[in-house]
């Protein structure tokens, strides 16, 4: 049982997916049970890869590099439990926020989708084949297609439409990619490759295939300026999607670039033969500000937390570009610490969607009397994103920059905390609506009261672990340094 | 009670009192005997650990690792215990004069209040007591969140700008210029530990120290240096008792304290002034002092008048702080405490004679010191302190900085003390002089005597509201003849 | 192996651009999803030349034939045509629905309809 945990980490829910139709009616319980049971397993595979190292695991006794490896190191045990753990937090949630929001029959419909797209992102994080993570990045595109285009305005339609088109090209650029790569070395097995690369004096071949893969992933993570899909697709999708989706997708992706760059190019190829540090950190610095100046002039809350994502994605991508293991302990640490940020203040606007329809600030007048439990977790979370001290965020900052200041360049530490106070600025704009405006009389009619017990306890858990893992850090921040020391060490 | 248990009972009586008085919301008396209570376990805990501290000793009280390597911790040592002090002691009058205050006026949202008022003084005491610049950069944040809804208390359009102010340069310094320092530090030295004599000798020198000095200095916007000193008049729109307890004593303090801790303990005096770093920083108090005092001659609201005062004050204190010798930091130390019986004294009269008859503006005042002598006789007290004459504390904390300037051969801030001890007199004593005048000015007698017709019953503010304003004043008295003992409990910080 | 030695990549990059140009180019949604199949055969085509090796024949273990072509590329092509195929259904419906919502499949009358906000 505990040798094949890697392969059960993607089985579980790959098979709970279709059981979700076929026994409609305990749709939730299995969805349920088998979002937990992956948390269970990739808190087992993480325990185990931080007392015993790489996990390799050989899917259908297939010898790598031939046949599929699932590879765990402490990177991607990590990104794992980020995944099933916000999986695990979310799923819960949708049980009040379905009905609201998207559909009240056929539910098991969005279990399914959901549970598949859980199965992707997982698959993605563990498997060591490169061809296999294109199948798997594309069972989760598949299925948060259709998971934003459920969202309640006909809008979601268009924006799941533009993620498909674009998320396919992004895809499609990710298998030329690895297809070039295949070319060059013959072999599909990520370490396989990386050991294989050296020989084959990194012809135009490779450089194409970097290239491709670069940019297929930079679409996917929403890079600053490929991101043009993303405000769209998490503004118009359900609450509940875009605290899952923003919280997971997108860290998975920054794993794949991670991955790509440091493990298969190796750093030599990937900074030092090409030029790719300086245009990652120019490209991460304007997202960071520009993303953040454009979250300021939003109308409606979820387009802030929607562009708030990009210029946090920046945060991780400048930490990838300093190409150290200060930089990366700092990039993997945001992965989760964002996770838990975006993740509660998504959960917190579907705590709104129960008592009105609109998101859109000027709506928001007083709510923060309304609903006070709900705002309070607005805070707590947005304390966070801003990186004040006793939060999460706080300790993403700091790392981020001792990192600027080991990379050397004070103005990057001066850059990220001026990027910081755009923070303040999109948070407190909504603080201030909610507490400090009165309701006006014109305003959409919102029901009084709180959100209920099944939509604040997930809010709430997502809220405290930003204050807990703001205190005791022990965990992530042990992990992302073993795991940023192992990929600078790989290659020496 | 060991002084370590002493420690965490100072930091956490504050925390409890908040969570007894969120829970007894529906019943005021026992809520306010809830706050009192907390206020007198806080008072008592801190002198505990002033007797410790007193003993030589120099209790710690560890919590854990934030990030591996740097602790949460809290070390006491003089100066951070007379701030302690000095901030637990005057929450206990301010309580009681709360009570006359928030009642007396009909402000809502009491327990609000009444709960973060606690948390602020617990952040207080965290800032206080830190062992380390982590430690003490976290309650410095808490300090600026947890006054933010005092600030914006009555949620008025005008309390939100104010309140947009206050938290925009406090977190805008804070986190824009402070963090960055205090990486670097940690980045440079390798420790944020506050150590006697410094951590940066030898690690950074030369113009870079100059700019990290710069940064911190700027970083602690609570300590309000010019031009970062918007906020304090901003926050003049909270309730008096926050204007007294925090913005002249808690919060301010915590600034200047700051300022104080960082030259002593992180660049260490000698360092600083072999270097010549804090030259430019001498100039910049110098200027504060005296621009903010004049500014202050020229406000009519009696609020705005002594939050400008507080501005020029607390830049003497970073003056101390940038001479950099023996005797610029220990009266600087002392002119946390003396400024802090004096100016809360002022502001606790602003608040008698605003739930009294309901004026704010200095012009108003004119006469009413016969109906409210004891105010604005404390008043009076409170003005003479802070300007800086005998027989009041005020007086010693100025003696002390000039002896400094001196010392670092700096006579220009001499002239600089005496001028703005001038400006004091200036702008602080006719508001209780002319309180006192007689009501009738010739040129138009007949409306002064109408407005006294419709309003002719001014009389003394609640007791709960002039008790606590008398036993400050008094305590500007007594600080007087305390200076020599507390000079000599703080002169162990510039030992070497 | 001259310039049309390599002729059929020559095609592979000419599909993949034309697609590319659809997909960018045209307004209307399902021309926009045959310029992304377009773009993903082109891919197909990609891999299937990559299997191929000179002079040799499909891998099939006969005797007296030493020299096979790659069935690797071939299989896992197969792999990605079903992705592709899932894709193209997926974006049909979803133009489906947004006829239903919108009454148009055309991105600029979309785009007309309501405002940018929710």
């Amino acid at each position: 049982m505990i040798a094949h945990l890697p392969a059960l980490q993607v089985v579980i829910t790959l098979i709970a997916a279709p059981a979700c139709i076929l026994v409609r009616g305990r749709d939730f319980a299995v969805a349920l049970t088998a979002s937990w049971a992956a948390f269970a397993v990739s808190c087992l595979l993480l325990d185990r890869v931080l007392a015993e190292g790489v996990i390799s695991y050989e899917l259908g006794g297939w010898a790598a590099p031939l046949g599929i490896e699932y590879r765990v190191d402490s990177l991607n045990a990590f990104v794992l439990l980020i995944v099933t753990g916000i999986a695990s937090v979310v799923l819960p949630y949708t049980r009040s926020s379905l009905p609201l929001e998207m559909m009240r029959e056929k539910t098991y419909l969005f279990y399914c989708a959901f549970l598949l797209c859980l199965t992707g992102l997982l698959g993605v994080a563990i498997t060591g084949d490169a061809f296999n993570l294109f199948v798997f990045l594309e069972i989760s595109s598949l299925s948060s297609y259709i998971l934003i285009s459920l969202g309640p305005h006909r809008r979601a339609l268009t924006a799941a439409y533009q993620y498909l088109v674009v998320g396919t090209i992004a895809a499609t650029f990710i298998v030329i990619g690895i297809g070039l790569l295949y070319g060059a070395t013959g072999s599909l097995n990520m370490d396989d490759i990386a050991a294989r690369l050296p020989a084959t004096g990194y012809d135009r071949t490779v450089i194409a295939a970097f290239a491709f893969l670069t940019v297929g992933a930079a679409v996917k993570l929403a890079l600053f300026p490929l991101h043009f899909w993303l405000p769209k697709a998490y503004s118009y999708a359900p609450s509940s999607v875009s605290a899952f989706l923003a919280a997971t997708a997108t860290k998975v992706a920054v794993y794949v670039l991670i991955r790509f760059l440091f493990t298969v190019f190796g750093i030599e190829f990937s900074f030092e033969t090409l030029p790719t540090a300086a245009p990652l950190m120019l490209l991460a610095l304007l997202a960071m500000f520009v993303a953040s100046t454009v979250a300021i002039f939003q109308d409606s809350v979820k387009r802030i937390l929607a562009y708030s994502s990009v210029a946090q994605i920046g945060y991780m991508v400048l930490g990838i570009s300093m190409v150290s293991a200060p930089g990366l302990t700092a990039s993997i640490l945001h992965l989760f610490n964002h996770a838990l940020m975006k993740g509660a203040l998504f959960l917190v606007v579907g705590c709104i969607a129960f008592r009105q329809s609109s998101f859109r600030i000027d709506d928001l007048a007083g709510i923060g009397r309304r609903m006070p439990w709900t705002m309070a977790a607005f805070v707590v979370a947005g304390l966070s994103l801003i990186g004040i001290p006793l939060t999460a965020g706080f300790i993403s900052k700091w790392y981020l920059i001792l990192a600027a200041f080991a990379h050397g360049a004070w103005w990057l530490a001066v850059l990220i905390v001026a990027s910081s106070l755009l923070t303040v600025i999109y948070v407190w704009r909504v603080v201030e609506v909610a507490y400090f405006r009165s309701p006006t009389s014109g305003s959409v009619a919102a029901e009084p009261g709180e959100a209920p017990a099944s939509l604040l306890v997930p809010t709430w858990v997502l809220a405290g672990l930003n204050v807990y893992f703001g205190l005791d850090t022990t965990l992530p921040v042990g992990i992302a340094q073993h795991a940023a020391r192992a990929l600078v060490g790989a290659v020496p | 009670m060991s002084p370590e248990a002493a420690i965490a009972a100072a930091l956490l009586a504050p925390l409890a009192g908040a969570l007894a008085i969120g829970l007894l919301h529906r019943r005021p008396n026992l809520r306010e005997t809830a706050t009192i209570a907390a206020a007198a376990v806080t008072f008592l805990a801190a002198y505990r650990v002033f007797e410790a501290v007193e003993a030589g000793q120099r209790p710690e009280l560890p919590l854990f690792d934030l990030v591996p390597g740097l602790a949460l911790h809290f070390v006491v040592e003089p100066l951070g215990m007379l701030f302690a002090l000095v901030a637990s002691f005057l929450w206990i009058i301010t309580s009681f004069y709360s009570i006359g205050y928030m009642r007396g006026h009909r402000e809502d949202n009491q327990t609000r209040f009444y709960v973060c008022f606690a948390i602020a003084i617990s952040a207080a005491l965290g800032v206080a007591m830190a062992g380390n610049m982590l430690t003490l950069f976290i309650a410095y944040e808490v300090l600026t969140l947890s006054t933010y809804p005092l600030v914006t208390h009555h949620r008025s359009p005008e309390s939100m700008r104010a309140g947009r102010t206050y938290l925009g340069i406090l977190l805008a310094t804070s986190i824009g210029l402070q963090l960055v320092a205090i990486l670097w530090t940690w980045a440079a030295a390798g420790t944020l530990e506050f150590t006697p004599g410094g951590v940066l000798a030898g690690k950074v020198e030369g113009v870079q120290l100059a700019v990290l000095l710069f940064l911190y200095m700027y970083g602690i916007g609570k300590a309000a240096l010019m031009p970062l000193h918007r906020w304090l008049p901003a926050a003049m729109v909270a309730p008096t008792p926050v204007s007294a307890l925090l913005h002249a004593v808690a919060v301010v303090k915590a600034g200047v304290f700051t300022v104080l801790k960082v030259t002593v303990y992180i660049f260490g005096i000698d360092h600083l002034r072999e270097t010549g770093a804090s030259d430019w920083l001498m100039y910049a108090a110098g200027f504060t002092i005296v621009a903010a005092s004049v500014v202050a001659l020229t406000k009519d609201n009696l609020k705005a008048r002594l939050a400008y005062s507080t501005v020029s004050q607390l830049a003497y204190v970073v003056l101390g702080a940038a001479l950099a010798t023996s005797w610029g930091v220990i009266g600087g130390a002392m002119h946390i405490a003396m400024h802090a019986f004096g100016k809360i004294t002022l502001f606790f009269c602003a608040g008698a004679i605003m739930v009294a008859s309901h004026k704010t503006e200095i012009s108003d005042m004119v006469g009413l010191g016969r109906r409210m002598p004891l105010t604005f006789a404390a008043f009076a007290v409170g003005a003479l302190s802070v300007t800086g004459l005998p027989p009041f504390g005020g007086a010693w904390s100025k003696w002390y900085l000039g002896l400094g300037a001196a010392d670092a051969a700096e006579i220009a801030f001499i002239a600089v003390l005496m001028a703005s001890s001038l400006l004091n007199v200036a702008y602080l004593l006719p508001v209780a002089a002319r309180a006192f005048v007689p009501e009738d000015p010739v040129d138009d007698a007949p409306a002064a005597r109408s407005v006294d017709a419709r309003r002719p019953t001014v009389r003394e503010a609640p007791m709960f509201c002039v008790v606590p304003l008398c036993l400050t004043a008094l305590g500007c008295l007594l600080l007087f003849f305390a200076a020599d003992d507390i000079a000599a409990f703080l002169a162990p910080i510039v030992e070497r | 192996m001259g310039f049309f030695g390599l002729y059929n990549y020559w095609i592979v990059v000419f599909l993949m651009m034309v697609g590319l140009y659809i997909v960018v180019e045209h307004g209307n949604l399902i021309k926009k999803l045959v310029g992304l199949t377009i773009f993903q055969a082109a891919v197909f085509v990609l891999y299937i030349s990559l299997g191929k090796v000179r002079g040799g024949t499909a891998p099939i273990i006969v005797e007296g034939v030493e020299v096979y072509s790659n069935p690797l590329p071939h299989v896992l092509i197969l792999t990605a045509i079903v992705v592709g195929i899932a894709t193209t259904a997926l974006g049909l419906a979803l133009v489906v629905r947004i006829r239903e919502a919108f009454g148009t499949i055309e991105e600029d009358e979309i785009e007309d309809q309501d405002g940018p906000v929710i």
